[in-house]
């Protein structure tokens, strides 16, 4: 069983995809999916202490097969810790799905609605845990195809053009991934990433490997929403359903943020020859994401529909995970990575309390929010509180990664660095402001029907994850710790 | 009961309290009574605090590591003692007052406003207690937001003007700079323990220490220096007793204190007078003293005229800190206590002015010392006290700050100190003799006495009485703050 536990969260979403899809009945499908989810998150924690324990990647040959002509799973504590991130956000959401989606979803399109959703995130998985670079193509194909499907069965008729976009923009991110795939394999001979990096230093300043990464970065910055290639994302979120909108917003981009630590840290590495240092570290990355950081952030205060301004919210927080990646340092990279996590849970838990809210008042129109706070107490107590992880307040897991951020400027002795990072960090007090001014100042709209607070099956998973937010803000031992670890690993310092 | 014990007890109770008060809805006289007893017990538990501080123990207690080597813990110091004495005992006392007010005023939301007013003083106990930056900055900023809710509490327009003034100027300067210096520290220095001598001797030099200073000195918005003042008046829509005991006592006193506490154990005592880095903040202090008192003058509304005093009042102490001499930090530390005394008094009387007349403007008060003659008296008492003349407590702490610009040569602050007193009894007493002197606008020459309900008028008297008092124990808290300044013998 544990020589299998690095295959294993990809396997069971995989397997259990058609087979929640084959089983038709609503009930029996969301039971299956919400079971298997589950299960693939424990699976998944395992993996992640087991590789932390050991200290040693978990390593699986698909059917035996070695690197040089089979595919490889390379499990280090950077891709357990995004299994587990990918697992447990997924597990939530997807308990949160059941009685969100019956409002938002034809009941007759729920067993579909598991089967994709678990294809997403099977998709997801295997990007993590992968060391093969056309491997990682495949399985961003499985998830973004699925991922589309999903956002197209928001209830909204806009939900359509909006998959469109993202369909268009994803295929065009998707090829030029596989363009710069195909490059590397003609400079390298080899897809495993391990040996990729082997043979790079014999390439430093060919031709065909500066083309391979100007393909992949950009790829990677469509698919992970880096300002400005982020123009398929506000309508996707804002239009799909409530639980796919979680899913998405808290895994998809974070794992394209991975795939992008992948490509910079694994394969180039960021010392010696041929390493992955000049324009795109030091001068593409840091542009994008500082613009993203200040321009995203001031769009998102102009916003009226609350899960458009979210949107906008994380276009700005990839910035932060990017600036972080192009420090190329331990608390730089530190920070990009803890605040994957970090954010994933904040904004799951926002999108989710969103999901609340549309559940009873069936907007999210920020408008129509207006006096929530007494009317929909807990939930928008749980919103305030994911708002404040947002800012970066103490006690939130948002301050822990800024921490980190600012003070990866700082030791590189970058201080307009650090000034920018917190000055754009307050632009976030503005729009999460109004929206808590709009719910507690306000006087509720006149001839609406009296609004109650949000049923338990969908607060309970609201809280556990705004409360996990609120946790990893305190005890970093699983989030920034391990995240600290990985990027030591990724730096090749020695434990 | 060991020290330990006993400061996670003056922790965990005022969060029992915020705890009963939101739990407790229905049963607002179990509510309340539950918060006075939890109160009573506080004032207990931080006064048996008090011996071992005075012979010289410094109880620690480590909770658990957020970042490596950067755990939140607490450690007991003189000045963290004082601050926490005073906000226990004037706890206890305003919810006294907090009761009759809201009660006489038929407030909405009392539970939730008790319980941020617990959450509010649980921060201030944990940043009294703080060990070291970033357990401080912690509860800094959860005082900020505890007491959003207190300031906003009428959640009307005017609530929401003024909780935006209050939430912007405080959580942009604590995120934009007061954080960073807190990074800046921790990078350059490698901790952030609050050290006798400081952490930054030795590792920060020349224009950088005048930076990092002046990046805690703003970046501390609570302490209210100008030009970063702006939310203290705007805090002024909320309840009296949040503007008595927060805005004059804990909040703007964390500030201060925070402020303090940098200067003398993150920066260092002698390692600021050997670089004189701390020489310009001398002169904004002093900025502030005096255009705080001027603009006190000009306001009409009796709480804003008392909140810039107040502006006024904490450049004392942020003075006193840039002194960085033995008297300076003395005369800051007792400010602190004879400072909250009194302007408390000052805050209380003008809530029962408005809980009995419904008057808020200076204008309108001719005549209502006959009317409320207790409350007008101790209101005088408490304005001698502000402004520093004795026999109250004000005078020491003034005293103290006069001797250390001396003592720095800097006749032109001891000016200041002086022009600045003079500047307070022109805009606090006018009120006094207005109000015993000079007929009711309108009514009898003499009316009936009408005071608001008890549970307001003894806490204003208690308090009023207590700044006499300080006068004359003014020797303890001297002895107190002693060990604070190395190399200070017992003369004085």
């Amino acid at each position: 069983m544990s020589e299998h536990l690095a295959v294993l969260p990809v396997l069971l979403p995989l397997l259990a995809a058609p087979i929640c899809f084959l089983l038709r009945n609503r009930i029996a499908a969301m039971g299956t999916a919400i079971a298997v989810c589950w299960v693939t998150f424990v699976a998944g924690v395992v993996l992640l202490r087991t590789v932390v324990t050991t200290g040693a990647p978990a390593i699986y040959e698909l059917g035996g097969w070695s690197a040089d002509v089979g595919i490889v799973y390379h499990v280090d504590t950077l891709a357990a810790f995004v299994v587990v991130l990918v697992s447990s956000l997924g597990a939530v959401v997807l308990t949160f799905a059941p009685q969100s989606i019956a409002k938002e979803i034809p009941k007759e399109k729920h067993h579909f609605f598991a089967a994709l959703y678990l294809l997403s995130m099977a998709g997801l998985l295997g990007i993590a845990v992968t060391g093969d670079l056309f491997n990682v193509f495949v399985f961003l194909e499985i998830s973004s195809l699925s991922t589309y499907a999903l956002i197209s069965l928001g209830q909204d008729r806009r939900a359509l053009t909006a998959t469109f976009r993202y369909l268009i923009l994803g295929t065009v991110g998707a090829t030029f991934i596989l363009i710069g795939t195909g490059l590397m394999y003609q400079m390298t001979g080899t897809l495993n990433m391990a040996e990729m990096a082997a043979h790079i230093r014999e390439t430093e300043g060919v031709r065909t490997v500066l083309v391979a990464i100007a393909f992949l970065t950009a790829g990677i910055g469509l698919k992970m929403a880096l300002f400005p290639l982020h123009a398929w994302l506000p309508n996707a979120y804002c239009y799909a359903p409530s639980s796919v909108t979680a899913f998405v917003a808290a895994t998809s981009t974070k794992v394209s943020v991975y795939v992008l630590i992948r490509w910079i840290y694994t394969i180039f590495g960021t010392q010696g020859p041929g390493s992955m240092s000049g324009v795109v570290v030091d001068l593409v990355l840091p542009a994008m994401a500082i613009s993203g950081m200040f321009i995203a952030s001031t769009v998102a205060i102009f916003q009226t529909n609350v899960k458009r301004l979210l949107a906008f919210s994380s276009v700005a927080q990839i910035g932060y995970m990017a600036l972080g990646v192009s420090l190329v340092s331990e608390s730089g990279l530190t920070a990009g990575i803890a605040h994957l996590f970090n954010h994933a849970l904040t904004k799951g838990g926002l999108f989710l309390a969103m999901g609340c809210i549309a559940y009873r008042i069936g907007s999210v129109q920020l408008a129509d929010m207006r006096g929530l706070g007494r009317r929909m107490p807990v939930t928008m107590f749980l919103w305030v509180l994911g708002g404040l992880g947002l800012i970066g307040v103490p006690c939130t897991a948002g301050f822990v990664s800024k921490w980190y951020l600012v003070r990866a400027a700082l030791e590189q002795d970058a201080l307009y660095l650090a000034v920018i990072i917190l000055l754009s960090s307050l632009l976030a007090v503005i729009y999460v402001w109004r929206v808590i001014e709009t719910a507690y100042f306000q006087e509720p709209p006149e001839g609406k029907d009296e609004v109650t607070e949000a049923p338990l099956s969908l607060l309970i998973p609201t809280a556990v994850l705004i409360g996990a937010s609120i946790y990893f803000g305190l005890f970093t031992e699983w989030s920034a710790d391990v995240a600290g670890l990985a990027a030591r690993e990724l730096l090749g310092v020695v434990r | 009961m060991t020290s330990e014990m006993a400061m996670i007890l003056a922790l965990v109770l005022p969060l029992v309290a915020a705890g009963l008060s939101f739990v407790i809805r229905s049963a607002p006289n179990v509510r309340d009574a539950c918060s006075l007893a939890v109160g009573v017990a506080l004032l207990g538990v931080v006064i048996s605090l008090v011996p071992t501080v005075m012979d010289g123990g410094r109880p620690e207690i480590v909770l658990f590591e957020i970042f490596e080597g950067l755990p939140i813990a607490f450690r007991l110091e003189p000045l963290g003692m004082l601050f926490l004495l005073v906000v226990a005992t004037l706890w206890v006392i305003t919810t006294c007052y907090a009761i009759g007010y809201m009660r006489g005023h038929h407030e909405v939301n009392q539970s939730r406003f008790f319980g941020c007013f617990g959450l509010a003083i649980f921060a201030s106990a944990g940043a009294a207690l703080a060990g070291n930056m970033l357990t401080l900055f912690f509860f800094y900023e959860l005082l900020t937001l505890s007491t959003y809710p207190l300031v906003t509490h009428h959640q009307n327009e005017k609530a929401k003007r003024g909780g935006r003034i209050y939430l912007g100027i405080l959580i942009s300067t604590s995120i934009a700079m007061l954080l960073l210096a807190v990074i800046w520290t921790y990078v350059i220095a490698g901790t952030l323990d609050f050290r006798e001598g400081g952490i930054l001797a030795g590792k920060a030099e020349g224009p950088m220490v005048i930076v990092l200073l002046a990046l805690y000195a703003f970046g501390t918005g609570k302490a209210a220096l100008m030009p970063f003042h702006r939310w203290l008046p705007a805090a002024m829509v909320a309840p009296t007793p949040v503007s008595a005991l927060l805005h004059a006592v804990a909040v703007v006193k964390v500030g201060v204190f925070t402020v303090l506490k940098v200067v003398i154990y993150i920066f260092g005592i002698g390692f600021l007078t050997d670089t004189k880095a701390s020489v310009w903040l001398m002169w904004a202090a002093a900025t502030t003293i005096l255009l705080g008192s001027l603009v006190a003058m000009t306001k009409d509304n009796l709480k804003e005229r008392l909140a810039y005093s107040t502006v006024s009042q904490l450049g004392y102490i942020v003075l006193g800190a840039a002194l960085a001499s033995q008297w300076g930090i003395i005369g800051s530390g007792m400010h602190i206590a004879m400072h909250a005394v009194g302007k408390i008094t000052l805050f209380f009387a003008a809530g029962a002015i408005y809980v009995a007349a419904h008057k808020t403007q200076v204008s309108q008060l001719r005549g209502i010392g006959r009317s409320m003659p207790f409350t007008m008296t101790a209101y005088s008492l408490g304005a001698i006290s502000v402004i520093g003349l004795p026999p109250f407590g004000g005078a020491w702490s003034k005293w103290y700050l006069a001797l250390g610009a001396a003592e720095a040569g800097q006749a032109i602050l001891v000016g200041v100190l002086m022009v600045s007193s003079l500047l307070n009894i022109w805009y606090l007493m006018p009120i006094t003799m207005n109000a015993f002197f000079v007929p009711p606008d309108e009514g009898p020459a003499y009316p009936p006495i009408k005071e608001a309900p008890l549970f307001c008028v003894v806490p204003l008297c208690l308090t009023a009485l207590g700044s006499l008092a300080l006068f004359f124990c003014a020797e303890p808290i001297y002895r107190l703050l002693l060990p604070l300044v190395p190399g200070a013998g017992g003369g004085g």
